[in-house]
């Protein structure tokens, strides 16, 4: 690789500097870098996979996740045409898997952005404005992270009752507190760069310049923290489902069948392994996207 | 170093003010009372409850009156349980978690450290590549997952253990549990340690101290560790307060008598003044373990200042 490669300063073309020479931008060589990462392209590819699986689901699968038939209960795998086996009320476990694996990555993705929107402002605004506003900010942040996550939880749900809305916003609530820490200390060495000092000079508003210049250069850590969110999130909703909190029955998501598997596994193991290995499945698919995009978008990293 | 600790004191005061007054008042903006689901109260017996616990009072005054109690280290008395005091609620259950976290965090730290040891020493090697392949498994197994897995083959299958139960802290007892809470700690301390000491054993005073002709085991040991634990070592501080204030998954997998368990019931009956003792319990927690970190910080980085 030539040093050319390693030239920190290369996402600084982001800032809009009229006709630049067409050059290797940071994310050509990022991408170039990522592709390159077996790990990575095998966890992009999985994933890709899974996704099409779960929005194709009803279609390839003979059976609706939800329909019940008293004949078929506690069918082990392969047999009676249900592939991974029947739970304890006749119910399809692949049809199942595949909708609970949607609900799990839709849940995984909203959540997340919800997170990182709110994360990425709190903390753009935070260590460029600094000062007093930065210092209650970051308080406000200390204070939610030194509360207990199950606290918030009880407290929505006795507030609004069961709701997967609840569980997104539970859940958003507590992961941008990361997202803005890492976001306002990447902001706070930005802000001393020469390119920033020339969009003040040029009299850009502070809105401007964090929406124009800060949050673009930021995009490098947030990505990575990103693809390490989702898995996070597809975990808190899971724990949530497994305490019998989180998406409400009929509907399924991977932590809600574990659970379920967990209490029928003396009687039917299929019911815990199959929806454990898919769970685990999908975190290392999105580890590995993760791990691959930080090298290669952080090649000192490595 | 004591102008440190005060200072850091100081800033943490603000924080588990903060803590305590959002907490108090997004527990009471939760409908809900602690007095509904017993026995129907007549309304008088009802007030004359409410009032016994102070709670005729405005908010605003409860609060104060509240504030003015944890500022004497008095968290009052358990709205559901009678005649015991919150501290009382907190001493029995608190005995379950902490042995449970304190071991699984001191069996997570010494595999965790010397599993990254070897494979920085192996790097690119069978050994290397094993443990970093346990510690992304580690890492993408929840425990919820490895739990009823292991008690399945294990406890069900092989009989070698007891499925669930605490026993008094038989040793049997406590094994399942600490392997299921201490695994992805394990994944995460072997791949922090492993990364400290690759990139501190290419430097430049660890290659000086080979030139000296000191033996192997003794630059990993005295020289390498100790700055190449440092990243790990912020890490530690969060990590010890979630394994020491419990974990729900596997108390409620293992049915164990624990805090996290204790909280969430009573959370969802209203104890407001048992919640507010275990919110506080908590942030401490973080708050103290963080400063240690802190400490520890600058204890093994000469370089760190406290100030």
């Amino acid at each position: 690789m030539s040093l050319a490669d390693n030239i920190p300063g290369s996402a600084e073309r982001a800032a809009p500097l009229g006709e630049a020479v067409k050059g290797r931008s940071l994310w050509d060589d990022a991408g170039r870098r990522l592709l390159r990462n077996k790990a990575a392209v095998t966890g992009m590819a999985v994933l890709a996979l899974m996704v099409v699986l779960a929005v194709a689901g009803p279609w390839l699968v003979g059976f609706h996740y939800d329909t019940v038939t008293k004949t078929d209960v506690w069918m082990g795998p392969l047999t009676g045409g249900h592939l991974l086996g029947t739970d304890s009320l006749g119910r399809d476990l692949l049809a199942r898997l595949l909708a609970g694996l949607g609900v799990s990555l839709a849940i995984g993705v909203t959540a997340t952005a919800v997170s990182l929107v709110i994360g990425v402002i709190w903390g753009a605004v935070a260590g460029y404005v600094g000062g007093r506003v930065d210092e209650v900010m970051m308080r406000i942040v200390d204070t939610l992270y030194s509360l207990p996550f199950i606290f918030f939880v009880i407290l929505l749900m006795v507030t609004f009752g069961r709701n997967i809305f609840l569980i997104f916003l539970a859940i958003g609530a507590v992961e941008w507190l990361t997202m803005s820490r890492i976001v306002r200390g990447q902001t706070l060495s930005l802000k001393t760069r020469e390119f920033i000092e020339a969009a003040r000079a040029a009299g850009l508003s502070s809105a401007q310049i964090i929406a124009r210049h800060i949050v673009p250069n930021l995009l490098g850590p947030v990505v990575v923290y990103v693809t390490l969110t989702i898995p996070a999130v597809i975990i808190a909703e899971s724990f949530l489902s497994f305490l019998g909190l989180g998406v409400q029955p009929p509907m399924a998501s991977l932590g809600a069948l574990i659970a379920t598997g967990a209490q029928d596994m003396e009687m039917a193991p299929w019911l815990l392994i199959f929806p454990s290995a898919t769970m685990v499945v999908t975190l290392m698919a999105f580890n590995f996207i993760g791990d691959g995009l930080r090298d290669a978008l952080d090649p000192k990293d490595r | 170093m004591l102008r440190f600790l005060f200072r850091r004191l100081l800033v943490a005061i603000p924080t588990l003010f903060l803590v305590i007054t959002v907490a108090f008042f997004m527990m009471r903006a939760a409908p809900g009372s602690p007095f509904v689901n017993e026995r129907q109260l007549s309304p008088q017996v009802e007030k004359a409850v409410m009032a016994r616990f102070g709670m005729d009072r405005p908010l605003p005054e409860q609060y104060l009156n509240y504030l003015k109690g944890v500022m004497v280290g008095d968290f009052g008395p358990s709205l559901k349980y009678r005649d015991k005091t919150v501290l009382d609620i907190i001493n029995e259950n608190y005995k379950v978690s902490l042995i449970l976290g304190g071991l699984s965090f001191l069996l997570a730290s010494i595999v965790g450290m010397s599993l990254g040891v070897i494979a920085a020493l192996r790097q690119n090697r069978i050994a290397d590549y094993a443990t970093m392949a346990v510690a992304i498994l580690g890492v993408c197994i929840p425990t919820f997952v490895t739990a009823p897995l292991l008690i399945l083959v294990f406890a069900s299958r092989l009989g070698w253990l007891p499925t669930a139960g605490w026993n008094n802290g038989a040793i049997p007892n406590l094994i399942l549990p600490i392997v299921v809470m201490s695994l992805p700690q394990i994944a995460v301390i072997s791949r922090l340690t492993r990364a400290g000491m690759i990139e501190v054993l290419r430097s430049n005073y660890i290659r000086t101290a080979r030139a000296k002709g000191l033996p192997e085991s003794l630059i990993v040991r005295k020289h390498a560790l100790r700055a190449a634990i440092l990243p790990l070592v912020s890490y530690l501080g969060p990590a010890a307060a979630g394994l020491l204030t419990g974990q729900l998954v596997v108390e409620k997998i293992f049915n164990l008598p624990g805090l996290q368990k204790f909280f969430v019931n009573s959370a969802l009956q209203r104890d407001y003044t048992v919640v507010m003792g275990m919110v506080i319990v908590y942030a401490v927690l973080i708050l103290v373990l963080n400063l240690i970190a802190d400490i520890l910080h600058a204890a093994l980085d000469p370089r760190v200042r406290l100030s």
